[in-house]
């Protein structure tokens, strides 16, 4: 079983919370590019990209197709922004790519592509599929006898979607134990809050059904998502695994969080550098520095 | 038309004769009484494959001996997948699998690939350019349980489809061919399948299987037919008929729909004199002959008339498989008669 030395990155010097800020940076500098777009899911999510990608998986940022490296597949495709803003972190993009976000020719898209972008392991957007693919690299990585974990990513609102039941069950039928699903349940999709759209709660009792082992956690709680990703990766039983994550749309800067309608935001022009502003200030603040 | 369901059958209430054929099993052979056929093609030749090729999979939507894959799983248990009847994530699954370098053989029924995991065959698959093998049993008119069994439109749902290769197979002689030489092909593929016991018709012809190929199975003066899958034997035994009438009517067969063998079609049809019927195991709508008169168009080339023979664009009717293939003009002997009306 695969322990945390593993990671390459585990013994780097930068830490995590600063690793989800320059991630959310990334992301909100990306986000100015546009004017719009889905910045507040980029946000929330940032603790989630930090911990996977520079606690729990093993990748080679020169080497993007690896063989032995974790597979992360972002079903979500509108997620791109905050995994390109991760990838950019770990050094698998170039970070003066980011002025090209959702521009004609960009190998940054607005929906995230598996031919556009070197880290991006599948196309995302037709909403549902991440799940279902990663049991065939699930199945196909145990017929190589890898040690590699296929990982997905993928939101609240999939869960309306029939697929990620379908492959939820065939997971556990099939016992894939290098299968890690990560849910971000930020509360809210294109039409409201996710609860009133589709009720799919009680959601850790329906994965326990299905054959998971479930655990829940504070999507922006980093120690928390440490315990748990550690937990996920070293359980013993022959199941699948799904970490769910609480997360809080825009986190990290305020008056973002504040907004109601946040599935597709728009920031007028001056509140981008105001927006960068507050989030370094709230890091300083938890850091103890004096800005 | 189908008649109210609120009326008693015909032949109940004296308007008609006695009972008609009963339904045919959900998968009935097609073969004629009395004609050659040989077992599970695709199933035996997928598992003779697989010897030489230890990256092929098979995976399955609880339709393994409905699709012949069970010759496969026996033969390679540890190497097939039952996916249950979940056509979703079969076709993601494959996908996955794919990526990890295997072969997938993904098989369950036309209607479910085409309908119901269309998004994930386009999106999941094609739309990433890896190597499936999809593999679909009941294309066409080819069971007697109706419209939620019989996939009349999997052609044009499929044609428009980029990256995706489209394969309707004659015969046993085809399918075992095909097997290994859409292994061979790179990409996704759609292969429609007949099962059970399969005729073999084009083994006389000394026909060989070439993905992108159209051949001519026979040569005619006065009738060019241009056939896929199992309409290609329906136009042989058409052909015989129509001899007999002193109408010279040859076959040039077609079992790669997409992308289509422009330059043969064009050559054939180009020869002139000749009437132009396009008959297929489809919808006339969105098929091979739309895609066929849509090539000759493009290109001027004007035949001696241009005719389609395929499946009216409705929901067809439950019953037996020759009373359904006369009903809608398929069988050998009406098509026959359509192209002596035609002449």
């Amino acid at each position: 079983m695969q322990t945390a030395h593993d990671s390459p990155r585990a013994g780097s010097n930068v830490s995590l919370p600063e690793r989800a800020y320059r991630i959310r940076r990334n992301a909100l500098r990306m986000g100015e590019v546009q004017g719009q777009g889905y910045i507040a899911q980029a946000l929330g999510v940032a603790d989630v990209l930090a911990v996977s990608y520079f606690h729990a998986m093993r990748f080679r940022p020169d080497d993007p197709e690896w063989e032995e490296r974790d597979r992360f597949l972002l079903s979500i495709g509108h997620y791109a922004i905050a995994l390109y803003a991760a990838l950019i972190e770990a050094g698998i993009l170039p970070e003066d790519e980011l002025e090209t976000y959702g521009c004609d020719d960009s190998r940054l898209p607005m929906s995230g592509m598996a031919a556009y972008t070197p880290g991006m392991e599948i196309t995302g957007g037709s909403l549902g599929h991440g799940l279902g693919i990663a049991v065939g690299i699930g199945l196909g990585l145990k017929r190589k006898g890898s040690r590699s974990f296929v990982y997905n990513l993928f939101s609240d609102g999939e869960l309306d979607e029939g697929s990620t039941w379908e492959a939820a069950l065939s997971a556990g039928s099939h016992r894939l134990d290098n299968l890690i699903g990560i849910v971000d349940v930020n509360g809210m999709q294109a039409d409201g809050p996710s609860l009133g759209i589709l009720n799919f709660e009680p959601l850790g009792a329906k994965f326990e059904a299905f054959g998971w082992f479930v655990q829940r956690v504070d999507g922006n709680d980093i120690p928390a998502l440490v315990a748990a990703f550690d937990a996920a990766r070293n359980h013993a039983e022959a199941r699948p695994r799904i970490i769910i994550c609480d997360t809080t749309m825009g986190k990290g800067v305020p008056f973002l969080e504040a907004r109601e309608r946040n599935h597709f935001l728009r920031v007028e022009a001056d509140e981008w550098q105001q927006a960068l502003k507050v989030l370094a200030e709230g890091r300083d603040a938890s850091e103890g520095r004096t800005p | 038309m189908r008649r109210s369901k609120y009326e008693r059958p015909a032949h109940l209430t004296g308007e008609s004769g006695g009972p008609r054929l009963t339904t045919s099993a959900m998968i009935a052979s097609l073969a004629a009484p009395g004609q050659r056929t040989q077992s599970a093609p695709f199933g035996h030749a997928l598992a003779a494959l697989a010897h030489e090729r230890p990256e092929i999979v098979g995976l399955s939507a609880d339709l393994a001996k409905y699709t012949d894959l069970h010759i496969f799983a026996k033969e390679h248990p540890d190497r097939f997948y039952q996916m249950g009847m979940a056509e979703q994530v079969l076709m993601s699954a494959a996908a996955g699998l794919a990526r990890e370098g295997f072969l997938p053989f993904a098989t369950t029924y036309a209607v479910f690939a085409a309908r119901r995991a269309y998004d994930f065959i386009c999106m999941a698959i094609a739309e990433e350019g890896l190597n499936v093998k999809i593999v679909c049993a009941l294309p066409g008119l080819t069971t007697g349980y109706g419209p939620s069994h019989q996939a009349t439109e999997d052609i044009a749902i499929f044609r428009g489809l980029p990256n995706l290769t489209i394969i309707d197979p004659c015969d046993a002689h085809e399918i075992t061919q095909a097997v290994p030489a859409i292994a061979a092909h790179p990409g996704a593929v759609y292969m429609r399948l007949l099962r059970g016991n399969v005729p073999l018709v084009l083994d006389e012809y000394g026909y060989t299987f070439e993905v992108g190929k159209a051949k001519t199975i026979r040569d005619g003066r006065d009738v060019l037919i241009i056939s896929s899958g199992l309409m290609t034997m329906r136009a042989l035994e058409a052909a015989d008929a129509l001899k007999a009438d002193g109408i010279d009517a040859g076959v040039l067969h077609v079992a790669t729909i997409k992308p289509l063998d422009e330059a043969t079609i064009l050559r054939e049809a180009g020869r002139g004199g000749r009437l132009v019927v396009v008959a297929e195991n489809h919808t006339v709508v969105g098929g091979l002959g739309e895609a066929v008169a849509a090539t000759l168009l493009r290109n001027g080339t004007v035949p001696h008339g241009f005719r389609q023979i395929g499946l009216p664009d409705a929901f067809l009717d439950a019953g037996a498989l020759p009373t359904l293939h006369d009903r809608y003009g398929i069988s050998t002997s009406a098509m026959a008669g359509s192209i002596r009306a035609w002449l």
